[in-house]
C-alpha cells in the first residue's frame, strides 16, 4: 500500500522556494506558531487532505518539462513537512527515482534521529532560522531553537547543500546584534549556499481572521529598504552569500 | 540579373519568385546577446514625441481626423508626412498622420455610422454612389443570407462575422516588392494569366483571370503611390533603407485598400537583416542608423488607423489593427532564423516604449539561441508586449517561412490565405441543447425544434447526445454563412494588392472559431461529476442551474475534465470538416475570443457550471478565472492538452503573473519565464500571451489613465492599450486570474 500524507495544497508554479520552477507541496500540520506565519491554515494536522505518494508522483510527472527546462524540482514545505517523516522520505525517494531535484523547507524543529532518512533523499534544505536568540525564538514561535541549530550543524557535518531563510520583521527580528550572532554561527558551517532574507509581509493576515486567530502584528510595518540592506550587510560581512 | 542583387548569394530566387530561398541563402543567424543594440537617435526621440502628442489629441477626440468624401485606395491620398526632415521611412494611409480613410466597399452603412459617431458626415455624392450605383460586400451578403443565418447572428450563437467590414487575415508577401521590384512582379502575374488561357472558360477560371487582372492594376497603382513620395519601386531595393521602405510601401498599399479586421505584416525582420548586414559590412550603415530605420518603420506601424464604429471598438478593445510581425523561429535545416534584426525589432519596445502594435510575435523553439530566449523574457517582464507561439509545432505544418495572421493563425507567406470566420458560441449551443433549440434568453426557436430536456437533474449522456445534434446543426449553418460572406467579399471587396503578393495557386482555409470552451467543459464536468439541478421558468425554459457538490474544473491539469475539453474541440472540428466550403477551402478552427469574451458572456444566459448570465467567458482557451486552484503551470498544462491538429487556426492562452511570483531576482525571473515557455511549448502548447504586471498598476491606471499612455497588456492573442479598454473590459482583465502565489 502506498504511503499517505496530509497536505494542505499544491502550487505548480513555485518560483521562490528553491531554484527554478518547482512543484510545491504544502504539507499540513506544524508544531510552531510563528507570529508572522502566512500559512496559519496549515497548522492543524487534523485539517487538510490525505493523499498517497503514488498519486503525488503521478501528478508531479506531468510537470517534468517545466521542471527540467528551468532546472527546478519539487519542494516540500508546509506546515512542517518533517512532522510526517515517512511520507517525506517516500515522496523524495520516488522523486529521486524520477531524477527530480528535491528541496525540503523546514524549521528544523524535529528530533534529528527521526529525519536522517529523509535527508538522504533531499538535495537541498531550506532551513528557516527564525532567530538565533533563544528567548526571542521562543516568544516568536512558541518553541525552542535548539533542535533547529542542531540540525544546521548536522547538515553541515554531512555537507548537505543548504539555504538559510531568515524572516525580517521590524521591531522583532531586526536587532543587528541578533542577526550578527546568527551570521557568526552560520559562518562556522561549510554547507551554506546562500542566506535568503524574506521581508515580512501581511499577505497571510486575512487567513488569521478567517480562522478566528488573533494576529498580533497588525500594526507592524513591512521592513524598509534600509533595514533589508542592513541585514544583508551583516550576513555579507561574514562572507555569506545573500 | 538586377544591379541591385550584386553581392547576394545566387539561387532559385533569381529565377522564380521565391523569397524564402533568398533568405535561406543569404541570412546570418545570430547567437549572441543584446549588447550590440543602439538606443534611440535624437531624430527618433523627437519624432516619437511628436507621435505621442498626436496620439494624445486623438485619444481626447476619439479620432484625430477623417476623410469624408474620397474612398481610400492605393493612390487616393498622399503623400503625407509627419515631419519630412526627420522621417527615415515615409508614407501614411491618407495625406496626414492618423487621419483615417473611408473604405465603403465593405459596407457603406458602417462608414456612415462611424462618421456619424465621431460627428462627421459622409459626402452626399459619395453616399449616393454607394447607395445607388455601386453595391458593397455588406449588401451582397444580406441579399443571400437565409432566415436561419440572420437569427443565429442576432442571438449571438455566431458572432463577429465579417459581413459588414473587411475580413482581413490575409498576409501579402510584402517582401517581394523589395526583393524583386514591382515590374518583375507584374511580369510574373502576366505570365500567370497566360497560363490560364484554357479550353473551357468555367466560372472559377474566369474569376481567377479577372482577379489577376485586378492584381496587375494594383501593382501599377503601388508604383504610382511610391512615386508620389519620390521613390521608383519598379526596380528592386538596393540597400537596407530601400528594402524597409519598399516593404513598407507594399504594406501601406494594402492598408490603404483594405480595412480588414487584422492586417498582419508577415515575417520581415530577418529579411531586412540581410540588407542591413550587407550595408554594415560595406560600411555604409552604422548600428545606430540600422536601429533608427527599424524604429521609424515600427513607428509607422504603430500609426496604422482604420475608421471603426464605437461598437466595433468596444468589441475589440480600442483600435486594434493586428499588424502582426513574426520573429525568430528555426529553419528547416536546423539553423536559427534569429538574426540581429530579430533583436532590433523587439528593441523598439525599449526605444519607443511599450505598445500594442505592431503585434510582436516570437516564434519559440526549444532550440532558439539561449541569449535570444533571455532577451525576449526580459522584454516581456518589462513591457508585457510580446506573444509567443510554438515554432516547433507549426513548422511541421507550415515549414519555416510562415507568418501569423491576426493573433494565432499561421499561414505560409504568399502561398496561403484564409477566409476568416469569427466564432461560434459553444456555451450558448449547450444551452440550446438543453432547451430543444430555443434561445435561453428570448425563448425564440433558433435551432430546429427537438425535444428539450425535462428532467430535474441533468444527465450527462442525455445532454451530450443533444449537444452533439446541436453542433451538427451549428457547424453546417456556420460553414454556409461563411461561404456566403467570402463569396461576396471576393466579389465586391477583393484584396487585389495583397493577392498580387501571393502565388497564383494558393491554399485557402475556412477559419472557424469557438468561444466559451472552458464554460462548456466545466458545465459538462459539473453534470458528470457533481449534480446539476435545472431551474425552469413558467414556460418550461431552463434558465438557471444549481450545482450540488464539487466538480473538476478545466485548468487544474485534471484529465477528467481536460479530456472533455479536448473531445469538444475534436468533435466540433470533425463536424465542420463534413461540409462543402467556398473555393474548396479547408476548414480549420481557432480557440480564440479576442476581448469579445466579455460580449459573448453578456449574450449568454446562466450556464450549468455555475457561471451567471452576463458574466464574461474566459478569454480564448483560458480556464475560467478563480477555478484554477493549482497554480499557473497546472493551468497552462490543461490548455497545452488541447489538440492542435483539430485547432490549426490557433489556441490562444493568456497568462498573467505578478512580477514577484516569477522569482526574486531579475536573473531568476528571466530563467523561470524561459523555463515556463520551454516547458509549455515542449508539451505542445500553441500560443501564450505573457503579462507580467501588478494588479495595483492596473487599478491605478483605471483611475489615472493620463499617467499610463503606453501601458500595454496582452489579451487573447494580441495586445491592447489598457487605458483604451472600456471600464467593463478593464475590470474583466483585473478580475482574471493573476498568478500571484509567492
Amino acid at each position: 500500500m502506498s504511503i499517505t500524507g496530509k497536505i494542505h495544497s499544491i502550487e505548480t508554479c513555485g518560483t521562490v522556494d528553491g531554484p527554478g520552477i518547482r512543484y510545491v507541496i504544502f504539507s499540513q500540520g506544524c508544531p510552531l506558531r510563528c507570529k508572522y506565519c502566512h500559512n496559519p491554515d496549515t497548522w492543524n494536522i487534523s485539517h487538510g487532505q490525505e493523499i498517497t505518494v503514488d498519486e503525488l508522483i503521478e501528478d508531479i510527472k506531468k510537470y517534468k518539462s517545466y521542471i527540467n527546462f528551468s532546472k527546478g524540482g519539487v519542494t516540500l514545505t508546509g506546515g512542517e513537512p518533517l512532522m510526517q517523516p515517512k511520507f517525506a522520505k517516500e515522496l523524495f525517494r520516488r522523486c529521486k527515482e524520477e531524477g527530480i531535484h528535491t528541496a525540503l523547507d523546514t524549521s528544523g524543529y524535529i528530533p534529528l534521529e527521526n529525519v536522517k532518512e529523509v535527508l538522504k533523499y533531499t538535495d537541498l534544505v531550506l532551513l528557516d532560522i527564525k532567530s538565533f536568540d533563544p528567548d526571542l525564538y521562543k516568544d516568536l514561535t512558541g518553541v525552542s531553537n535548539e533542535p533547529t541549530l542542531k540540525m544546521a550543524q548536522y547538515l553541515s557535518d554531512i555537507n548537505k547543500p543548504m539555504w538559510v531563510r531568515y524572516v525580517l520583521v521590524p521591531n522583532l527580528t531586526d536587532n543587528p546584534a541578533h542577526i550578527e550572532a546568527l551570521a557568526n554561527f552560520l559562518s562556522t558551517l561549510t554547507n551554506i549556499e546562500k542566506v535568503e532574507i524574506l521581508p515580512f509581509h501581511k499577505m497571510g493576515e486575512y487567513k488569521w481572521e478567517e480562522l478566528g486567530y488573533s494576529y498580533s502584528l497588525k500594526n507592524t510595518p513591512t521592513p524598509s529598504a534600509e533595514t533589508i540592506e542592513m541585514a544583508k550587510n551583516i550576513f555579507k560581512k561574514y562572507k555569506l552569500k545573500v | 540579373m538586377f544591379e541591385e542583387w550584386k553581392g547576394f548569394n545566387e539561387g532559385n530566387w533569381m529565377k522564380e519568385i521565391d523569397v524564402r530561398d533568398f533568405i535561406q541563402r543569404n541570412y546570418t543567424p545570430y547567437e549572441g546577446d543584446d549588447s550590440f543594440l543602439a538606443g534611440p537617435t535624437k531624430r527618433t526621440k523627437k519624432l516619437w514625441d511628436e507621435v505621442l502628442e498626436l496620439m494624445k489629441k486623438e485619444r481626447e477626440k476619439g479620432i484625430l481626423d477623417v476623410e469624408t468624401k474620397i474612398p481610400s485606395s492605393i493612390t487616393s491620398h498622399g503623400p503625407g508626412y509627419l515631419d519630412k526632415e526627420l522621417e527615415q521611412i515615409v508614407g501614411f494611409q491618407t495625406d496626414k498622420p492618423l487621419k483615417r480613410g473611408i473604405m465603403p466597399f465593405g459596407g457603406i452603412r458602417v462608414v456612415e455610422k462611424a462618421l456619424d459617431a465621431y460627428g462627421y458626415e459622409l459626402d452626399p455624392e459619395t453616399r449616393k454612389i454607394f447607395k445607388t450605383y455601386r453595391k458593397t460586400h455588406n449588401d451582397g451578403v444580406f441579399d443571400a443570407y437565409t432566415e436561419d443565418m440572420r437569427k443565429a447572428r442576432h442571438t449571438g450563437i455566431i458572432t463577429g462575422l465579417p459581413d459588414a467590414y473587411g475580413r482581413g487575415r490575409i498576409i501579402g508577401d510584402y517582401r517581394r516588392v523589395a526583393l524583386y521590384g514591382v515590374d518583375r512582379l507584374i511580369e510574373e502575374k502576366q505570365n500567370e494569366k497566360k497560363l490560364l488561357e484554357m479550353e473551357y472558360m468555367e466560372s472559377p477560371l474566369i474569376r481567377l483571370r479577372e482577379e489577376i487582372t485586378e492584381q496587375i492594376k494594383a501593382l501599377n497603382d503601388l508604383k504610382e503611390m511610391a512615386k508620389s513620395y519620390g521613390f521608383d519601386i519598379s526596380r528592386p531595393a538596393a540597400n537596407a533603407k530601400e528594402a524597409i521602405q519598399w516593404t513598407y510601401f507594399a504594406y501601406l498599399g494594402a492598408i490603404k485598400e483594405q480595412d480588414g479586421a487584422a492586417m498582419s505584416l508577415g515575417r520581415v525582420s530577418t529579411f531586412f537583416d540581410i540588407y542591413i548586414e550587407k550595408d554594415l559590412k560595406e560600411g555604409v550603415l552604422t548600428e545606430e542608423q540600422a536601429q533608427e530605420l527599424i524604429d521609424h518603420f515600427v513607428m509607422k506601424l504603430r500609426m496604422v488607423r482604420f475608421l471603426r464604429t464605437p461598437a466595433y471598438n468596444e468589441l475589440f478593445s480600442g483600435d486594434p489593427t493586428w499588424v502582426t510581425e513574426s520573429i525568430g523561429g528555426m529553419g528547416e535545416d536546423g539553423r536559427t532564423l534569429v538574426t540581429k534584426s530579430s533583436f532590433r525589432i523587439l528593441h523598439t519596445l525599449n526605444n519607443l516604449g511599450p505598445a500594442p502594435e505592431p503585434n510582436l510575435t516570437v516564434l519559440w523553439s526549444e532550440r532558439l539561441p539561449e541569449n535570444f530566449k533571455k532577451f525576449c523574457a526580459k522584454i516581456s517582464i518589462n513591457t508585457s508586449s510580446i506573444q509567443y507561439e510554438n515554432d516547433d509545432l507549426m513548422r511541421r505544418w507550415y515549414g519555416d517561412d510562415y507568418g501569423i495572421a491576426c493573433c494565432v493563425s499561421a499561414m505560409r507567406i504568399g502561398k496561403q490565405m484564409q477566409f476568416f470566420g469569427a466564432r461560434a458560441n459553444l456555451a450558448k449551443a449547450l444551452l440550446y441543447a438543453i432547451n430543444g433549440g430555443k434561445d435561453e434568453k428570448s425563448g425564440e426557436q433558433v435551432a430546429p425544434k427537438f425535444a428539450p430536456i425535462t428532467s430535474e437533474y441533468l444527465d450527462y449522456d442525455e445532454v451530450m447526445s443533444k449537444f452533439d445534434q446541436i453542433m451538427d446543426w451549428l457547424s453546417q449553418l456556420y460553414i454556409n454563412t461563411l461561404n456566403i460572406i467570402h463569396y461576396m467579399h471576393d466579389k465586391y471587396a477583393y484584396e487585389k494588392l495583397q493577392m498580387a503578393l501571393h502565388d497564383k495557386d494558393i491554399l485557402r482555409t475556412s477559419a472557424c472559431g469557438i468561444a466559451g470552451l472552458s464554460v462548456v467543459a466545466d458545465s459538462l464536468s459539473a453534470i458528470k461529476y457533481a449534480k446539476v439541478k435545472v431551474i425552469r421558468n413558467e414556460d418550461g425554459l431552463a434558465v438557471d442551474y444549481e450545482v450540488e457538490g464539487d466538480y473538476p474544473a478545466f485548468g487544474n491539469n485534471d484529465d477528467r475534465v481536460d479530456s472533455i475539453a479536448c473531445d469538444i474541440v475534436k468533435r466540433f472540428m470533425n463536424k465542420l470538416r463534413k461540409h462543402k466550403t467556398y473555393r474548396d477551402s479547408i476548414p480549420t478552427l481557432s480557440i480564440l475570443t479576442i476581448t469579445s469574451n466579455v460580449v459573448y458572456g453578456k449574450k449568454t444566459g446562466n450556464t450549468p457550471d455555475g457561471r451567471k448570465a452576463g458574466e464574461p467567458f474566459a478569454p480564448g482557451a483560458n480556464p475560467m478565472h478563480g477555478r484554477d486552484k493549482k497554480g499557473a503551470i497546472a493551468s497552462m498544462a490543461s490548455v497545452a492538452k488541447l489538440p492542435y491538429q483539430h485547432a490549426e487556426d490557433g489556441i490562444s492562452y493568456t497568462f498573467s503573473i505578478v512580477p514577484k511570483a516569477l522569482g526574486k531576482t531579475e536573473d531568476e525571473k528571466i530563467n523561470n519565464l524561459v523555463g515556463i515557455l520551454d516547458g509549455y511549448f515542449h508539451d505542445e502548447g500553441h500560443h501564450i500571451n505573457v503579462n507580467v504586471l501588478d494588479r495595483e498598476t492596473l487599478l491605478d491606471a483605471m483611475d489615472h489613465p493620463e499617467k499610463y499612455p503606453q501601458l500595454t497588456i496582452r489579451v487573447s492573442g494580441y495586445a491592447v492599450n489598457f487605458i483604451k479598454l472600456t471600464r467593463e473590459q478593464q475590470l474583466d482583465v483585473i478580475n482574471r486570474t493573476f498568478h500571484n502565489r509567492f
